[in-house]
């Protein structure tokens, strides 16, 4: 050992340079413990707006790679569950519609519905998915979860071309209302980033996650007026359904399209409140669950 | 006194040890949350104590200054902390005390290839790649034929990185990584990809970016490339600094000894606690005189010497070879044997059980110094078994005096190897 304190005093110690107070040097960065709830640092997610764009890009560009039918999948998926829930619900089961044919009924929500469940699902796994990342690299970590809800979107936009096409099939032509379409898919964004941000998060912490999210988008599903109107549920419970925000998008959806349901109105608020709420609580959370990412995931 | 690039003070990182899965469960996490206010009113043990004793210092209080333009080499033991430290400065992981001020743009490179995707081709990864590392999408765009041709891929660039050999995929892996050029720049031992030629290659590379005034902070077993690279070295031991000198030759000397401390000997022996190879398993590893008993070190150049490996074969294979590398004290390899260079008729016949391998080092080959000697074997072309710089069983050969009966040759003449070779000189 006596060799090495020789050698050590060759360098100043710390504590000589900090006496000499240098006011030329500044530093860009500090690197220090953060404690408990850490400021969200927008800016940072900004500069790295490019590695967001291309995360979401190999989501997309991987999905569907080596299968038969590629991009299609996206929409065979809302497809082929229009056509269970129509022979099945509709047709079976006589499910009133709003005077609207089933098909489309339950297509128009199946779109932002598969939108939330897709994203949120991918968003839920994505620090787990994306674990060699993180213990590898350094980035904004809320590039993990946002990138699959913003793949979800372009999944969604695909699947919507066959709307279009069901629309002329059935002659319905939306009014003034379908410019308010961006608002809702964006509450539906909202909703999954929100959800998957929190799930993500936890995931990272405890594995339980993983399992309940299947059930949970199950669960989800059946609190959503996916299969069956929102006029069914009774009047002075609305408002408590509008606390689920995805039962305001889907009833969005179906008013800023199909034009024959009755236009938002309590509920919807609610919902844009709730996802608020969800989202920056969301938020916050991942930030300050962030510095424990890489040690435990 | 120039710009500083990178301070750290008193920097430490706590882990706990044992299971990699220590991730709580819910349940866990529920007992702590409620038993919380029992536990604060000292009614119930608090059951974090045990789990106190799990925990260990990484890194504890390691405080050092980096200048603009230096390039630094970390060396040390496995779990010495310089990963760690590494980590922290390229903030995939927090400190648990002390702070580290950074100065300019970090590139850190902790492991070449991070993100790529087998099912993406080999352009798609460059971009995919380069973004994660956090270069922009332009600047990926002006170098693409760059790392492209440093790669030396051609062709391959539209193929899915899965058809990829491994060699192929390391190369394109590491190109991507070398067009990084940050003002900081951490690299964690990724120079040991791909074959010699392109190890060269990557070798030049890093010297380049050390040669355009880039801070680099620089982690590696390979001690001939810190010293080649370097200008100032820090050895790391359990998690504190133990030496750090612009002398870099000196620090990987220190660390060589303290290697040689562990064993200090011309001897090694199988601890029965470690779990032995299922096919060979060394048992005594040593150097021995002509005579066959132990050569007392350190030992003269006019003397031969034997290394002797007594050792269990488990499972006869035929693909077995059993050898050792010796290296001089800067870690330079000199040379590598293994009992199966002679013609195969000329191979021992291996049975079941022990065997006694025995080799001659002949007398005025090597130099004065202390050679570093592993032993290494493998199953040819399928699995290393002990490797050279990660499990090989380590002894030292030191020699001093006995260099020549030359009265012109009684110092160290500088150079690895210090032979006496034969001369003749003729009239004409």
């Amino acid at each position: 050992m006596s060799n090495s304190t020789a050698a050590i005093s060759e360098v100043p110690a710390i504590h000589d340079i900090a006496k000499k107070a240098k006011p030329a040097q500044k530093f860009t960065l500090e690197i220090k413990a953060s404690k408990g709830w850490v400021a969200l640092n927008f800016r940072e997610f900004w500069n790295y707006r490019e590695l967001l764009y291309f995360m979401a890009w190999r989501n997309v560009m991987v999905r569907y790679k080596q299968t038969l039918l590629g991009v299609s999948w996206a929409i065979l998926q809302p497809f082929m569950t229009m056509i269970v829930f129509s022979i099945f619900f509709g047709k079976l089961g006589k499910i009133p519609s709003d005077g609207i044919p089933y098909p489309i009924f339950s297509y128009c929500a199946l779109l932002p519905w598969q939108l939330f469940a897709h994203s949120m699902t991918e968003s839920g796994n994505s620090l787990v998915a994306n674990q060699h990342l993180i213990t590898k690299v350094y980035f904004p970590r809320l590039c993990i979860p946002t990138a699959p809800v913003i793949s979800g979107l372009v999944d969604f936009a695909v699947a919507f071309i066959v709307l279009i096409g069901m629309m002329f099939y059935y002659g319905i032509y939306p009014g003034w209302a379908v410019v308010t379409l961006p608002l809702f898919v964006l509450l539906a964004a909202c909703t999954s980033m929100a959800v998957g941000l929190w799930l993500s998060a936890m995931n990272a912490m405890y594995r339980d996650v993983r399992y309940t999210i299947p059930f949970l988008v199950q669960l989800w599903m059946f609190l959503t007026p996916v299969a069956y109107p929102a006029s069914i549920v009774p009047e002075n419970w609305r408002w408590l359904h509008g606390l689920n925000p995805m039962a305001g998008v889907v009833e969005g959806f179906r008013w800023a399209l199909l034009g024959r349901t009755e236009p938002p109105g309590i509920s919807l608020l609610v919902s844009i409140v709730m996802v608020m709420v969800m989202l920056v609580g969301g938020l916050f959370y991942f930030r300050r669950m962030e510095k424990y990412f890489s040690d435990r995931v | 006194m120039s710009e500083l690039a990178l301070s750290v003070c008193e920097l430490s990182k706590q882990y706990r040890i044992g299971k990699r899965a220590w991730y709580k469960t819910f349940r866990e996490s529920l007992t702590t949350v409620a038993t919380l206010p029992l536990r604060k009113m000292g009614i119930m043990r608090d059951t974090d104590e045990a789990a106190d004793s799990e925990l260990i210092w990484a890194l504890k209080d390691v405080s050092f200054e980096v200048k603009r333009g230096e390039v630094v080499g970390f060396i040390g033991a496995n779990g010495a902390g310089k990963s760690t430290l590494l980590k922290i400065l390229s903030r995939i992981t927090e400190p648990t005390e002390g702070c580290a001020r950074i100065n300019g743009r970090v590139g850190s490179l902790l492991e070449v290839g991070t993100g790529f995707h087998p099912e993406l081709t080999g352009r798609e990864n460059i971009f995919l790649n380069g973004a994660i590392l956090g270069m922009k999408r332009a600047e990926i765009l002006r170098k693409f034929d760059e790392i492209v041709a440093f790669s030396e891929v051609g062709k391959f660039i539209d193929t899915p990185v899965k058809h990829y050999s491994s060699g192929m995929y390391m190369r394109l892996a590491f190109s991507v990584a070398a067009h990084l050029d940050p003002e900081i720049l951490i690299v964690d031992e990724v120079l040991a990809v791909g074959d010699a030629h392109f190890q060269k290659k990557c070798m030049g590379k890093m010297s380049d970016v050390a040669g355009q005034g880039r801070t680099v902070l620089f982690v590696s077993h390979n001690l001939n490339a810190v010293e080649q690279l370097c200008n100032q070295a820090v050895l790391m031991e359990q998690g504190k600094i133990r030496m750090r000198s612009h002398d870099v030759r000196s620090v990987i000397k220190a660390h060589l000894n303290s290697c040689m401390g562990d064993s200090a000997a011309s001897e090694w022996h199988f601890r029965y606690e470690t779990k032995a190879d299922p096919w060979f398993q060394p048992l005594h590893f040593r150097i021995t005189d002509a005579a066959g008993k132990s050569a007392p070190m350190p030992s003269g150049n006019d003397l031969e010497h034997w290394l002797e490996i007594d050792a269990e074969v488990w499972l006869v294979d035929p693909a077995l070879k059993v050898g050792y590398v010796i290296h001089a004290d800067d870690g330079t390899p000199v040379y590598q044997s293994f009992h199966v260079d002679g013609p195969e008729e000329s191979w021992p016949v291996l049975s079941e059980g022990r065997h006694v391998f025995r080799t001659r080092i002949p007398p005025r080959f090597l130099n004065e110094g202390t050679y570093r000697i592993e032993l290494v074997a493998a199953l040819h072309n399928r699995q290393d078994i002990f490797q050279s710089g990660r499990n090989a069983p380590t002894i030292f050969l030191t020699i001093r005096g006995g260099l020549s009966d030359s009265p012109y040759w009684m110092a160290k003449r500088p150079g690895i190897l210090g032979p006496v070779m034969e001369w003749t000189v003729q009239a004409k």
